[in-house]
């Protein structure tokens, strides 16, 4: 079964085009269905896909599809194939299986909007590239997923395009990609330079048989993470991410927490054999830069007053884990916390759109509370979701953070310790907005009588009320893989850690490993545990007990995110500007001068030859009798006579 | 008695060829051309190419120079053109130059040449004495080369048809209205500038 | 002295090279076509002068065709004169530059 590969990106395709062609002219709910169908089929061809290589056995579960040829110029040959390993098979179960509930929630969430047709077609576009980029069997592929992705985020971001603050954050997303995106051409043109091919698996049997120098893998590692570090939202490349919150709540779900942000980390995992042969301090800076980036998010989600706001912050400081363990090697620790993340995270923007929607469209924290008991589904699994961030145990995310943990105090106990003050904030800020948002009095009433009189919004006439099936149904079921999602790797003994036996083919025995002893892996695990605790309980008691006061925490250099983003806008806008159209004048006058110049060389040259054509006669004839004196002299000087 | 006959034959060619481009007037060029013809006619006989010299003789002097003075009548051409002034620069010195290069190089190769003029003969036929030159003439023609000359005959008819289609005036007009006045316009210009 | 055929075939060469010369310098179109009926002459000259030196037929058969030849050119040629020239009169090969670039 596992050459139903084809049938995984090609339903979302086929999704795609149907709603291209149908455009306006189904109602409501039809394009939604339809969408959600098609992800629902992708995802039993991947379960087929992954039942099928279940039953081989593990040396044979890596198999390349080739399609057809798709560029083949000379030496270089790229094809369309799918590399079907347990590597990209993993990412497709996830992707298709949240991916499909996103949509099925899409149905409630987007309901009454006019533009209803358009997003499903746009979703299922992005599933369609999501999956080429995890399935390419080459660079080039992925490369092709990669701008689909991007292109599709810019499409979703700036979907309500009318208000002009969106269409900004739509390009803002656009530009800070293409940045990453130079960095994976330039890795991509060095890859072909010094391997000859683009294609992931002969790629790595080159690596393997022939010496490549160390500077240039190690050129093309960090060229790769300049890539990953505009998708997956690292440090300074992260500035999109916060103000992508302007589209829909499901795209923040499906694109900015669970799918297209892990694509770097997944670019990186999928060259591991490149990032073996490079030198050991370019992983070291990919670690450092991950953590340094968890760090960083996290102060500044602790300050933040947009629901969205904070779960953007916190996917950034989520990833900056992932790019930790792929930093330190370890990854299956960075997979299973992208699974893991994808479940819990896809679960927060859920349940975040789903208080939005009950609450009439307020995002402002300020203005809930004490919205579980109308809201109790959506509380809930809310919960749940908190539970499993913050890193409790029996919950998915103790046992992924804690594996991350463990291997950054292998590296490095100054990485453990940053990623442990990061857990602390991480506890911390989710706790303040659980609180805020379920627990304490309804500030939304109060609001509305202060405020009655100066803001004429329909804020008193809020009831919220719980979200349709359609929008329940998700939360359940994220909120139950939240729960149990640890089981695929516990770190008890080998045979519980299955996502590592599973994932050998893919890291081919690159993974680092753990020289730590038993006790020591127990030790980090409770110094986790009582952070988290630490967290939540400095959580609670500035919140709920309200002992501490908020302000401590709530500075607004934090929740103006360090000023990062005002000193990059002044900066492009200022002497950025100035070099931009500094190169733009070049462009304009030295290399189009070059190529109109050269226009202009043959016009004058043929306006020179031209005086030659003056139509008399006699010239013609003059010309005719030169040119014979020519040859008769030319002949007879080779003549011999 | 060659040689004189020949240096006086030489002596009217030459002249009567300075004469058709130094006139200034087209028929007295003409009646230069029919006196180097003569001279060219008196040198096949020279060289016992008697027929052929009564073939010049009647064709090129009697028929086309003839065909030239007609055209001459015709058009009206009769009055002179002028000669002082060249329109086109560096024209007369090129032309010049290029006249006597063409004459140098046939002098180069006349006069470095080993052993002269070599070929192969092509009639496979000697040349007999001048009372023969005709029959044997004939008897090439039609015999080894009568293709040639059936392809010649359907050339002079093609010629006559050809001029006749040329010379005839149009009874309706060949080319468009828009063509037509462009056309108008140009001889229009032509005139003007032709009466300056 | 003896006329060699060296002789003939340099009068035909000052023929050839008077008729070119001429050929460029004059407008009158009758009176370039007679320049060219004097090249051919001399061409004439030439094939009859060595015919007779390598004791061939040939050369006189060549001018046969050629003088031939030139009857034909010369009617056609003189036909198209008379078709461009007729409407125009004191016109001369130079006024013919509508085809100039």
């Amino acid at each position: 079964m596992l050459d139903l590969v084809w049938l995984i990106p090609a339903f979302p395709l086929v999704g795609f085009l149907t709603l291209i062609c149908l455009g306006k002219s189904v109602r409501e709910p039809i394009a939604g269905w339809l969408a959600t169908t098609a992800m629902a089929g992708s995802f039993l061809s991947v379960l087929l896909v992954f039942i099928g290589m279940l039953l081989e056995k593990n040396e044979n579960r890596q198999s390349v599809f080739t399609l057809f040829d798709w560029i083949p110029v000379g030496d270089f040959k790229v094809d369309i194939g799918f590399l079907a390993d347990p590597l990209s098979i993993t990412m497709c179960l996830f992707i298709t299986g949240v991916g499909t509930l996103i949509h099925l929630y899409s149905i409630g969430y987007m309901h009454g909007d006019s533009d209803f047709n358009r997003f499903f077609t746009y979703l299922n576009l992005f599933a369609f590239s999501m999956l080429i980029l995890v399935l390419g069997d080459n660079l080039l592929l992925t490369f092709l997923g990669w701008e689909g992705v991007g292109a599709c985020s810019y499409l979703l971001i700036s979907f309500w395009f009318r208000d002009p603050a969106n269409a900004t954050a739509g390009k803002k997303a656009f530009i800070t990609n293409r940045v990453g995106d130079w960095g994976f051409m330039v890795a991509m043109f060095l890859i072909f330079f010094n391997f000859g091919s683009l294609q992931y698996l002969e790629i790595f049997e080159i690596l393997e048989s022939n010496q490549i120098a160390k500077t240039t893998t190690t050129f093309i590692v960090l060229m790769l993470f300049v890539g990953a570090m505009g998708k997956s939202a690292q440090f300074p490349l992260y500035l999109w991410l916060p103000d992508a919150m302007a589209g829909p709540t499901p795209v923040s779900a499906l694109i900015h927490a669970a799918t297209m942000v892990t694509s770097g980390v997944y670019l990186l995992i999928r060259v591991n054999p490149i990032m073996a042969e490079a030198s050991t301090w370019s992983t070291g800076l990919i670690a450092w830069i991950g953590v340094g980036t968890a760090l960083f998010a996290a102060s500044i989600a602790v300050a933040q007053t947009d629901i969205k706001k904070v779960l953007a912050y916190s996917t950034v400081s989520q990833l900056g884990y992932m790019v930790l363990a792929v930093g330190c090697g370890a990854y299956t620790a960075a997979i299973f916390h992208m699974i893991t993340h994808a479940f819990f995270k896809a679960l927060l923007f859920l349940g975040a759109g789903s208080v939005i929607h009950g609450m009439g469209g307020e995002q402002d924290l300020r203005r809930y509370g004490g919205l579980r008991s109308l809201m109790p589904i959506t509380a809930g699994t809310f919960i749940i979701g908190w539970l499993a961030i913050a890193g409790v145990p029996p919950f998915s995310g103790f046992w992924s953070k804690d594996e991350i943990l463990a291997f950054a105090w292998d590296k490095s106990p100054l990485l453990w310790f940053v990623g442990i003050v990061t857990a602390l904030l991480t506890a911390f800020y989710m706790t303040r907005q659980v609180i805020l948002t379920f627990f304490g009095e309804p500030r939304y009433l109060a609001d509305a009588d202060a405020d009655a009189d100066a803001d004429a919004d329909a804020v008193g006439d809020i009831k919220p009320h719980e979200s349709p099936w359609t929008m329940t149904f998700p939360l359940v079921a994220l909120a139950v893989l939240s729960v149990v999602g640890g089981l695929i790797q516990l770190p008890f003994s080998s045979s519980t850690k299955r996502l590592e036996h599973w994932l050998e083919p893919s890291t081919f025995h690159n993974e680092t490993h753990l020289h730590l002893s038993g006790s020591t892996l127990w030790v980090l695990a409770l110094l986790a545990l009582v952070t988290v605790v630490l967290g939540v309980g400095i959580g609670l008691s500035t919140y709920l007990k309200e002992k501490i006061d908020r302000q401590i925490f709530e500075k607004p250099i934090l929740s103006n995110a360090w000023n990062f983003d005002s000193a990059v806008s002044k900066f492009m806008g200022g002497p950025g500007s100035k070099v931009f159209t500094a190169v733009a004048k070049f462009d304009k006058e030295v290399i189009d001068g070059a190529v109109d110049g050269t226009g202009q060389i043959v016009k004058k040259t043929a306006s020179i030859l031209r005086r030659s054509q003056n139509g008399l006669v006699r010239t013609y004839a003059l010309g005719v009798g030169i040119g014979a004196v020519g040859l008769l002299i030319w002949f007879l000087t080779r003549a011999t006579l | 008695m060659e040689t004189v006959v020949f240096l006086i034959s030489a002596a009217v060619i030459l002249s009567g060829a300075l004469g058709v481009i130094f006139s200034k007037n087209p028929v007295h060029s003409a009646l230069f051309m029919v006196q180097t013809l003569f001279g060219v006619a008196v040198l096949f006989v020279l060289l016992e190419a008697t027929f052929l010299a009564a073939i010049q003789v009647i064709v090129y002097a009697g028929a086309i120079v003839i065909l030239f003075v007609f055209v001459i009548t015709l058009l009206g051409v009769d009055r002179a053109e002028d000669l002082k002034v060249e329109p086109i620069s560096g024209q007369r010195p090129l032309a010049v130059v290029l006249g006597a290069s063409i004459f140098g190089i046939i002098l180069t190769v006349l006069i470095v040449a080993v052993g002269g003029p070599t070929g192969e003969q092509v009639a496979n036929t000697p040349i007999g004495d001048a009372t023969d030159n005709t029959k044997i003439l004939g008897e090439a023609l039609f015999s080894t080369h009568v293709f040639s000359v059936e392809l010649t005959a359907l050339l002079l008819t093609v010629a006559v048809v050809g001029a006749v289609v040329l010379s005839t005036r149009p009874t309706k007009p060949l080319i468009s209205t828009l063509d037509k006045q462009q056309n108008d316009n140009l001889e229009d210009e032509l005139e003007e500038k032709g009466e300056e | 002295m003896s006329i060699t055929t060296t002789w003939y075939l340099l009068l035909a060469a000052i023929l050839f090279s008077i008729g070119t010369t001429g050929l460029l310098v004059r407008r009158n179109p009758l009176i370039m076509f007679m320049c060219i009926e004097l090249m051919l002459n001399a061409v004439n000259i030439t094939f009859v002068s060595i015919g007779s030196h390598l004791n061939d037929l040939g050369g006189q058969l060549a001018v046969f065709f050629v003088l031939v030849v030139a009857a034909a050119e010369v009617v056609i040629g003189l036909a198209l004169v008379v078709a461009i020239m007729r409407r125009r009169s004191r016109t001369n090969a130079d006024d013919l530059k509508i085809l100039g670039g």
